[in-house]
């Protein structure tokens, strides 16, 4: 049997070869984060060296520029509350459509996984003009150009990949502890929130986590359905902050550290679970 | 027997069901329904009310776009060639990181890193060490030939957006082998070796039969990303030079938001639709016929 333990590990060529992968993999990200420290002149002459002088001053002007913090808590809300929202829905509904095999529930499941082969191109237009429709001047309510409106629209979007992931769980769980639990007299929700939810935690993290990475670097949605300046999500603040001049590239290159310190941080503390996620939602 | 004993749809399951399917319905189905009319209405963007049936109009006007057709063809391109880069290279990495060596769970966190930033960020990133690093390191080291500002040739451009997408893909496609690769029990492969079988032969015979499940799943990824990549060709090249790099997304974004020609994109996104059905449903059945069971 192979072991996994660190200590019988064996250093190789095959280590080296992947120690200079990886300096591969991060040596774009090396790129970024040194110039994003040197002045113009600096860039100008040598790109590759380390910055000369460590001054923050480009992250401040980016901060500023692209309206940073405003984006990052745009961000957070909006990929917080979708996410949340995606797992409560898909996990109820997957649950009634395994455990109700009916015609009706077969449709409906065809109905959530078929739709995942649809390019978001191919409904976008009718998209916009029909969510335009969502609107109530008098009580200022408009599902376009504003934060609950996306988070609508990524409700509706994220459903088939969570539902079909939830239900693929649900089929592996036993039914006996529903039962069990029923004639202890639980009620539907309870039986529900108190008894199967907890059993799902495994994909309810992959769901989660899946998520969580293509929402916060979602650009063509946001792009497409918010337009105030002070709703922009970090990607779309990012765009417009490299269209607004002619690209400095030291400020402009603060702005994209900036962006990216968010998902390091998430990473650091969750790696081991958005591997394990990535794996499990492959492999369904 | 008692009739309507149970009710079959008790008021519970479409109280459970109601706000997944009232999201969903009036996201994805509906507008999906209204595409498919649209795309063969003359609509011209203001009210629909007025709008005429105009067949298959559309549909020929956009068989007839040649910046279309050519944005087509080159997806198929980018996808064939992101197909073998990914997977050969997401594979041989789950190859390595799954030997028993030294720091292999700090490599696989390192190769997966740029999957979590996304293809926009991505793509900016990429575009100042193409225009500006290259063309720094190609005077210092008197290599203009090859290292020149990559995104004004189309060429060099369509293969920067090659890179940059392969160095953000392959880490993601080397989850799904690594898991795969730790599924095929050792004890097959111990017995392989002890009956003589090399490690050529032992992946040849063994591993490679046994991880066809990965590969149906991460080609059909691959495959399904690359048809729809936006993000990085926006942000990369945005379709130049010249529209040489423009995708078939960036093709329907751009008939649709900048000339306003809301009815032929919506057409070309009807036929963008059925050929990736068509080509990711034929790629599923083709892989998962070579899957053995053990």
């Amino acid at each position: 049997m192979r072991s996994e333990s660190s200590s019988d590990k064996k250093f190789t060529p095959l280590v080296v070869v992947g120690w200079l992968l990886s300096l591969l993999v991060l040596f774009p990200l090396y790129i970024m984060v040194v110039n994003s420290f040197k002045s113009r002149q600096e860039i100008f002459t040598n790109q590759l060296s380390l910055p000369s002088s460590l001054s923050f001053d480009y992250y401040a002007q980016a901060i500023a520029q692209m309206g940073f913090l405003t984006a990052l808590g745009n961000s957070l809300l909006i990929t917080g509350v979708s996410v949340v929202l995606i797992v409560v829905f898909s996990s109820m509904a997957a649950w009634v459509l395994e455990r109700r095999k009916t015609k009706t529930s077969g449709f409906l499941y065809y109905m959530f996984i078929a739709t995942m082969l649809i390019p978001f191109q191919a409904i976008m237009i009718p998209l916009i003009q029909y969510i335009n429709k969502w609107q109530i001047p008098s009580l200022n309510f408009a599902l376009l150009n504003t934060r609950y409106g996306l988070i609508f629209m990524n409700i509706g979007f994220g459903m088939s990949m969570a539902i079909f992931l939830f239900h693929g769980f649900i089929k592996t769980v036993p039914y006996e502890i529903e039962e069990a639990a029923t004639i202890d007299g639980c009620n539907k929700f309870q039986l529900f929130w108190h008894i199967v939810f907890p059993v799902l935690t495994p994909t309810t993290v992959t769901v989660a986590i899946l998520n969580v990475l293509s929402l916060w670097n979602d650009y063509l949605l946001p792009s497409l359905t918010l337009r105030d300046l002070e709703l922009r999500t970090i990607p779309l603040s990012t765009f417009f902050f490299f269209g607004q001049f002619n690209i400095e590239w030291n400020l402009a290159l603060a702005g994209l550290v900036l962006t990216i310190i968010p998902v390091i941080l998430f990473y650091l503390f969750t790696q081991k679970y958005i591997i394990k996620g990535i794996a499990a939602g492959a492999i369904k | 027997m008692p009739k309507r004993r149970r009710r079959k749809f008790p008021l519970y399951y479409w109280l459970f069901l109601l706000p997944a399917l009232f999201f969903f319905v009036n996201v994805v189905v509906v507008p999906f329904f209204m595409g498919i009319v649209y795309s063969f209405s003359n609509w011209s963007g203001f009210s629909f009310a007025g709008s005429k049936f105009v067949g298959f109009q559309n549909y020929a006007d956009a068989f007839q776009d040649p910046q279309f057709l050519s944005s087509f063809l080159l997806t198929f391109q980018y996808a064939v060639i992101m197909v073998v880069c990914v997977n050969v290279i997401g594979f041989f990495l789950a190859l390595l990181v799954t030997q028993n060596i030294k720091s292999n769970t700090a490599l696989r966190g390192v190769f997966f890193l740029p999957n979590l930033i996304g293809g926009l960020i991505l793509g900016f990133i990429w575009q100042f060490i193409f225009s500006k690093l290259f063309v720094q390191l190609g005077e210092k080291l008197h290599m203009t030939g090859v290292l020149f500002n990559w995104l004004t040739q189309p060429s060099t451009a369509f293969w920067s957006l090659v890179i940059v997408s392969t160095w953000q893909m392959a880490g993601y496609v080397m989850i799904i082998y690594i898991a795969g690769l730790q599924s095929i029990p050792s004890d097959l492969l111990e017995a392989a070796e002890i009956d003589g079988a090399g490690p050529m032969k032992r992946l040849a015979h063994i591993t490679l039969p046994l991880m066809m499940p990965s590969f149906t799943i991460s080609l059909f990824i691959t495959l399904s990303n690359a048809f729809k990549q936006y993000d990085t060709n926006l942000s990369l090249t945005n379709g130049g030079p010249y529209n040489t790099t423009q995708l078939i997304a960036m093709n329907i974004y751009q008939t649709a938001f900048n000339r306003n020609q809301y009815v032929l994109a919506q057409a070309k996104a009807m036929v963008f639709f059925l050929v990736i059905m068509v080509i990711t449903l034929v790629q599923v059945r083709l892989t998962s016929k070579r899957e053995v069971e053990m």
